[in-house]
C-alpha cells in the first residue's frame, strides 16, 4: 500500500511513446502540407505559363490603310451587281494602298516583300465590306487589317532581339551608285564595330578549335575517311584565317553579312541597312531600304541593331524597317484582338479565331447534356430505387463501372461505326460529336447519381412511405431533390470532362479545317464544326510561331469556359442546398 | 399462450393477428403470432433486442414489403379486413396506419410542409385554408402548435429532438389514421422530451389505436393499457399491463421484467 508508484503503469506506458506519436503526427501533417504546396505550385506554374503564353494573342497590331476603291477596279462590269463586285480587283486596291506608303519600292522582289506586310486573305475581307456596303465604291476607304503574324510578333517584342544605340554625332548620307556612304561627326559606330570584331574573333577561334579536333580525329583513321576530315579541318582553318586577316588589316572595314546582327540607320524618313562598318567608328556604307535621297546633315537619327542575324529569322530587315516606318507614321495601331473571337479558323494565324470552335463546343455540349443527363439520372434512379438485386442487375452494374474506364478513343471508334457508318449521320457534325461524348459521359453521370442517391438517408424514404407515399412519390418528392446537388456535381464533372475531350472527336472527323462557324441553331447540329480542344490541338501543330500564342489564347478561352461552367454548377448546388 | 388472443379490455378489437410468421431471406424472425389489439388504447410491445417486436410492428403497415427478401405469412386484419391480401394496396393501408420511427425523421422541408405532405399527396384538402386547418389541428393534437405556430416556414430539422418527434407524430396524425405505430419513439430523447411524448401518447389514446414498441419497461407501465412480451420471435405473454407487471404467468416474462435478462 505504501509503495504505490507515482505514475500508474498505463500512464508511464502512454507517456513513453507519447513523443513518437506526436512526431508521427507532425510528419504526417508536414507531408500533407508539402503535398498541398506541390499541387498549388504546379498549378501556379501551369497557369502562369499559359497566361504568359496566351496574353500576347489577345492584342493585335492593325494596319490602317486608306484604300482607293476605284469604280472601274472594283466593279469591272460596271453594273454594280454582286457578280461584278465579286470579280473586283481587291488585291490590287490593297497593293496600291501599300505602294502609296512606299513609292520608292519598284523591284518585283521588293514589291512581293512589301505585299507580305499583310496576308492576301484580307482582300476577301475588303470584298465583304464592299458587298455589305456598296456605297463605298468610288470612295477612299479606311481599311483596317491585322499585320502579318510575324511582324505582329516583332512589334510585341517576341520575334527578335533588338536594341537602339545612343548616337551623338551629326549624320550625313552620300549616294554612290547603289551604295550609300554614311558618316558621323562623332565615333558613333566605334563600340558596335568593336563588338562585331569580338564576335568575329570568337567565331575564328571556334573554327580553329574545330579544325584541331577534326585533325586529331583524322590521326586515328586512314584512307578517305582521314582525308575527308583533314579537308574539313583545312577548310575551317582557312575560313578562320580569312576572318583574322580582315580583322588584322587596320584600315579595312567590317563587312556585315546575314550571319551578323543587322545594323540600320534611320534618319528623316530614310532607312539604311549597313553593309560595312569603318573601323574608326565614324563611317559606314550601306544601302537604302527606304528613301533614296542623300542627306547633308542631320543630328537626329537612330542607330538600330537587330541582334538576331538575318539568316536565323523569318523576316527580312526590309519588312522590319517598313513596319517600323509604318508605326512611326501612325498607320499601325495596337488594339484588342477582336479577330480571335469574331472569326472562325483560318489558314493565317492573324485572322484565325475561336468562334467556330466555341460554337461547335456549345452545340456539342447541348447534345451531350440533352442525352447523357436524363438517361444517366433515370438509369441510376431505376437501378438504385426500383431494380431487384439479382444477377442480371449486378451484371449491368459491373458493366457500367467498366464503361467508365474505357479509353475515350474507343467511344470515337464506336461513334464512327454506329452513328456515321450505320446510321449515316454527317461527319464532323456536333450532333455526332455530342452523341459520342454522351456515351463517354453516361457512366460518370450514372455512377455519381447512384452515389448521391445512396447518400440519401433511408429514414427519409421510410418516413415518406409510412405517410402513404407511393414509391415514385417518395423518389420524386424526397429522394431526388435531396440527391440533386450530388447529381449536379457528378453531371458537371462528366460534362467538363467531355468538353475537354479530343480523342473521340478525331475519329468522327471533327478535326477538319473548318473556316465557317456553325449556325447557333437547329441546322447547326448537322453542319461541319470543330470544338475548342480540337482547335487547340490543330493550332498547336501550326508551323508559324504565332500559332503557339494563338493556341495558348484558345486554352485560356477554354479554361474560362470551364471555370464559368463550374461556377454555374456551384451556384446551382448552393441554391438547391439552401432550399432543402 | 392459450390466452394470447383474448380481449383484455372491454373495447372493440381493432387489429387481429392469427399465426403471423415473418422470415427474412429464409431466416424466420417471427413464429405464429396471434394477438387481438383493442381500439382507443395503448398497447406496448416489450422484449429483448431481436425478439421480433419491431418486425411484428412493421407487418401492420406492410413496411416489411420494402425490405428485400422479407416474407410475411398468416392472417392480419384491421377492422376485420385482411391487410396481407394482394388486393390491398400498401399505399392505402399506410395512409390509415401511421408510423413513428425510433429516430425523428422529419423531411428536410418546412414544418408546415412536413405536416401537409400526407394530406397533400392523398388529396385530403381542396384548398389552402382547409390544408392550413388540417396542419394546425395535427400540430395541436401533437402538442406542438404553441411552440411552432410563429415559425411554420422554418425547416423541420431545425427543431429539437423532442419537438422533431412530435412533429413526426403530427405528420402521422395529419392524414387521420386509425392506427398509430410507434417504434421506440423515445429512445433518442432525453427524459423531459420523453415525458412530453408519453403525455401526448396518453392524450392520443382517446382517438386512436396506438401500438408502441419500447425497451423501457417503466414506459410500458406508464403509457400502456395492454402489454405483450415477445421473446425469440414468439409472443410469450399478452394481457393488461397491470397483470403483466404485477403477476406475470410465464417465467420468462418474470425474468425479463425483474431484469434477470434482456
Amino acid at each position: 500500500m505504501t509503495d504505490t508508484p507515482d505514475i500508474s503503469p498505463i500512464r508511464s506506458a502512454v507517456s513513453k511513446n507519447l513523443g513518437a506519436r506526436y512526431r508521427a503526427e507532425l510528419r504526417f501533417r508536414a507531408a500533407g502540407l508539402a503535398a498541398v504546396a506541390a499541387a498549388v505550385g504546379i498549378l501556379v506554374i501551369l497557369l502562369a505559363s499559359i497566361i504568359s503564353g496566351g496574353l500576347p494573342a489577345f492584342t493585335v497590331n492593325q494596319l490602317e490603310l486608306t484604300v482607293e476603291l476605284d469604280r472601274e477596279l472594283i466593279d469591272p462590269n460596271g453594273d454594280g451587281s454582286e457578280e461584278s463586285l465579286r470579280r473586283g480587283g481587291y488585291s490590287r486596291a490593297l497593293q496600291d494602298a501599300i505602294r502609296a506608303e512606299f513609292p520608292e519600292v519598284q523591284a518585283r522582289r521588293d514589291l512581293r516583300n512589301l505585299f507580305s506586310l499583310y496576308t492576301a486573305l484580307n482582300a476577301t475581307r475588303l470584298m465583304d465590306d464592299v458587298l455589305e456596303n456598296p456605297d463605298l465604291i468610288g470612295s477612299r476607304y479606311d481599311f483596317t487589317m491585322p499585320l502579318a503574324d510575324d511582324l505582329d510578333l516583332y512589334l510585341k517584342g517576341l520575334l527578335v532581339e533588338d536594341r537602339t544605340l545612343d548616337t551623338g554625332g551629326v549624320l550625313s548620307l552620300a549616294v554612290e551608285g547603289d551604295e550609300v556612304a554614311i558618316s558621323s561627326t562623332e565615333t558613333d559606330f566605334r563600340e558596335l564595330a568593336a563588338e562585331l570584331a569580338r564576335v568575329l574573333r570568337a567565331r575564328a577561334t571556334v573554327l580553329e578549335v574545330q579544325a584541331d579536333t577534326l585533325a586529331g580525329l583524322a590521326e586515328g583513321l586512314s584512307g578517305t575517311e582521314a582525308e575527308d576530315l583533314l579537308y574539313d579541318a583545312d577548310l575551317n582553318r582557312r575560313r578562320a584565317a580569312d576572318i583574322r586577316a580582315t580583322l588584322e588589316a587596320d584600315a579595312g572595314s567590317l563587312t556585315l553579312d546575314a550571319s551578323l546582327p543587322s545594323v540600320i540607320v534611320e534618319v528623316e524618313g530614310r532607312a539604311v541597312a549597313l553593309t560595312s562598318l569603318g573601323r574608326n567608328g565614324a563611317a559606314a556604307t550601306g544601302r537604302f531600304l527606304i528613301g533614296s535621297e542623300p542627306l547633308a546633315a542631320a543630328a537626329d537619327w537612330t542607330l538600330y541593331v537587330i541582334d538576331t542575324p538575318a539568316e536565323r529569322r523569318r523576316v527580312s530587315d526590309q519588312l522590319i524597317v517598313w513596319t517600323r516606318a509604318l508605326q512611326e507614321r501612325g498607320a499601325i495601331r495596337a488594339s484588342f484582338n477582336t479577330y480571335l473571337f469574331a472569326n472562325a479558323d483560318s489558314r493565317e494565324p492573324e485572322l484565325a479565331g475561336v468562334k467556330g470552335a466555341l460554337f461547335g463546343s456549345i452545340l456539342t455540349m447541348m447534345i451531350t447534356i440533352i442525352i447523357s443527363v436524363p438517361i444517366g439520372v433515370f438509369t441510376a434512379l431505376y437501378l438504385e430505387e426500383y431494380a431487384p438485386k439479382n444477377r442480371f442487375t449486378a451484371l449491368i452494374e459491373v458493366n457500367i463501372n467498366n464503361l467508365a474506364a474505357v479509353p475515350s478513343i474507343v467511344f470515337g471508334l464506336l461513334g464512327l461505326a454506329v452513328f456515321i457508318n450505320a446510321f449515316g449521320l454527317p461527319r464532323s457534325a456536333p450532333l455526332v460529336g455530342g452523341l459520342v461524348l454522351s456515351l463517354m459521359t453516361l457512366p460518370t453521370v450514372i455512377i455519381a447519381t447512384r452515389a448521391a442517391l445512396k447518400a440519401v438517408p433511408q429514414s427519409i424514404r421510410q418516413a415518406a412511405l409510412a405517410v402513404g407515399a407511393s414509391r415514385t412519390q417518395t423518389v420524386f418528392h424526397h429522394v431526388l431533390p435531396l440527391a440533386a446537388p450530388g447529381i449536379l456535381t457528378g453531371a458537371i464533372i462528366g460534362l467538363a470532362q467531355a468538353m475537354g475531350e479530343t480523342a473521340p472527336l478525331l475519329m468522327i472527323g471533327m478535326v477538319a479545317f473548318i473556316a465557317d462557324a456553325p449556325t447557333l441553331g437547329l441546322e447547326g447540329f448537322t453542319e461541319p464544326a470543330t470544338v475548342m480542344p480540337v482547335q487547340i490541338f490543330l493550332w498547336s501543330d501550326g508551323a508559324e510561331r504565332a500559332w503557339e500564342y494563338r493556341s495558348a489564347a484558345a486554352i485560356l478561352v477554354l479554361l474560362a469556359l470551364m471555370i464559368g461552367f463550374n461556377a454555374l454548377a456551384i451556384y446551382l448546388r448552393r441554391r438547391f442546398e439552401r432550399r432543402w | 399462450m392459450t390466452d394470447a388472443s383474448h380481449n383484455p379490455a372491454e373495447l372493440p378489437i381493432k387489429v387481429a393477428a392469427r399465426d403471423v410468421t415473418v422470415s427474412y431471406s429464409g431466416k424466420q424472425a417471427l413464429h405464429n403470432v396471434s394477438i387481438d389489439i383493442p381500439d382507443r388504447s395503448v398497447t406496448a410491445f416489450i422484449g429483448p433486442s431481436g425478439c421480433g417486436k419491431s418486425t411484428f410492428l412493421r407487418c401492420l403497415n406492410r413496411m416489411n414489403d420494402t425490405i428485400e427478401g422479407a416474407k410475411v405469412g398468416g392472417s392480419l386484419t384491421i377492422d376485420g379486413r385482411e391487410i396481407n391480401d394482394k388486393s390491398i394496396d400498401p399505399v392505402v393501408l399506410r395512409a390509415s396506419v401511421g408510423m413513428v420511427f425510433q429516430k425523428p425523421n422529419p423531411f428536410p422541408k418546412s414544418i408546415y410542409d412536413n405536416v401537409a405532405y400526407g394530406p397533400r399527396i392523398h388529396g385530403l384538402a381542396l384548398s389552402r385554408p382547409e390544408l392550413d386547418e388540417i396542419v394546425e389541428n395535427a400540430l395541436r393534437k401533437a402538442g406542438l402548435w404553441d411552440e411552432v405556430s410563429d415559425r411554420l416556414a422554418h425547416p423541420g430539422t431545425s427543431l429539437s429532438g423532442g419537438q422533431q418527434q412530435r412533429l413526426v407524430i403530427a405528420r402521422a396524425i395529419a392524414v387521420n389514421p386509425e392506427v398509430i405505430l410507434m417504434d421506440e419513439p423515445c429512445s433518442a430523447l432525453d427524459p423531459i422530451a420523453t415525458a412530453r411524448i408519453e403525455e401526448l401518447i396518453d392524450e392520443l389514446r382517446e382517438n386512436y389505436c396506438i401500438i408502441i414498441v419500447t425497451h423501457s419497461m417503466q414506459q410500458a407501465a406508464r403509457v400502456s393499457q395492454q402489454t405483450a412480451f415477445f421473446h425469440m420471435g414468439n409472443l410469450v405473454e399478452y394481457g393488461p399491463t397491470e397483470d403483466i407487471f404485477t403477476n406475470p404467468r410465464d417465467s420468462r416474462t418474470q425474468d425479463y421484467i425483474t431484469g434477470r435478462f434482456g
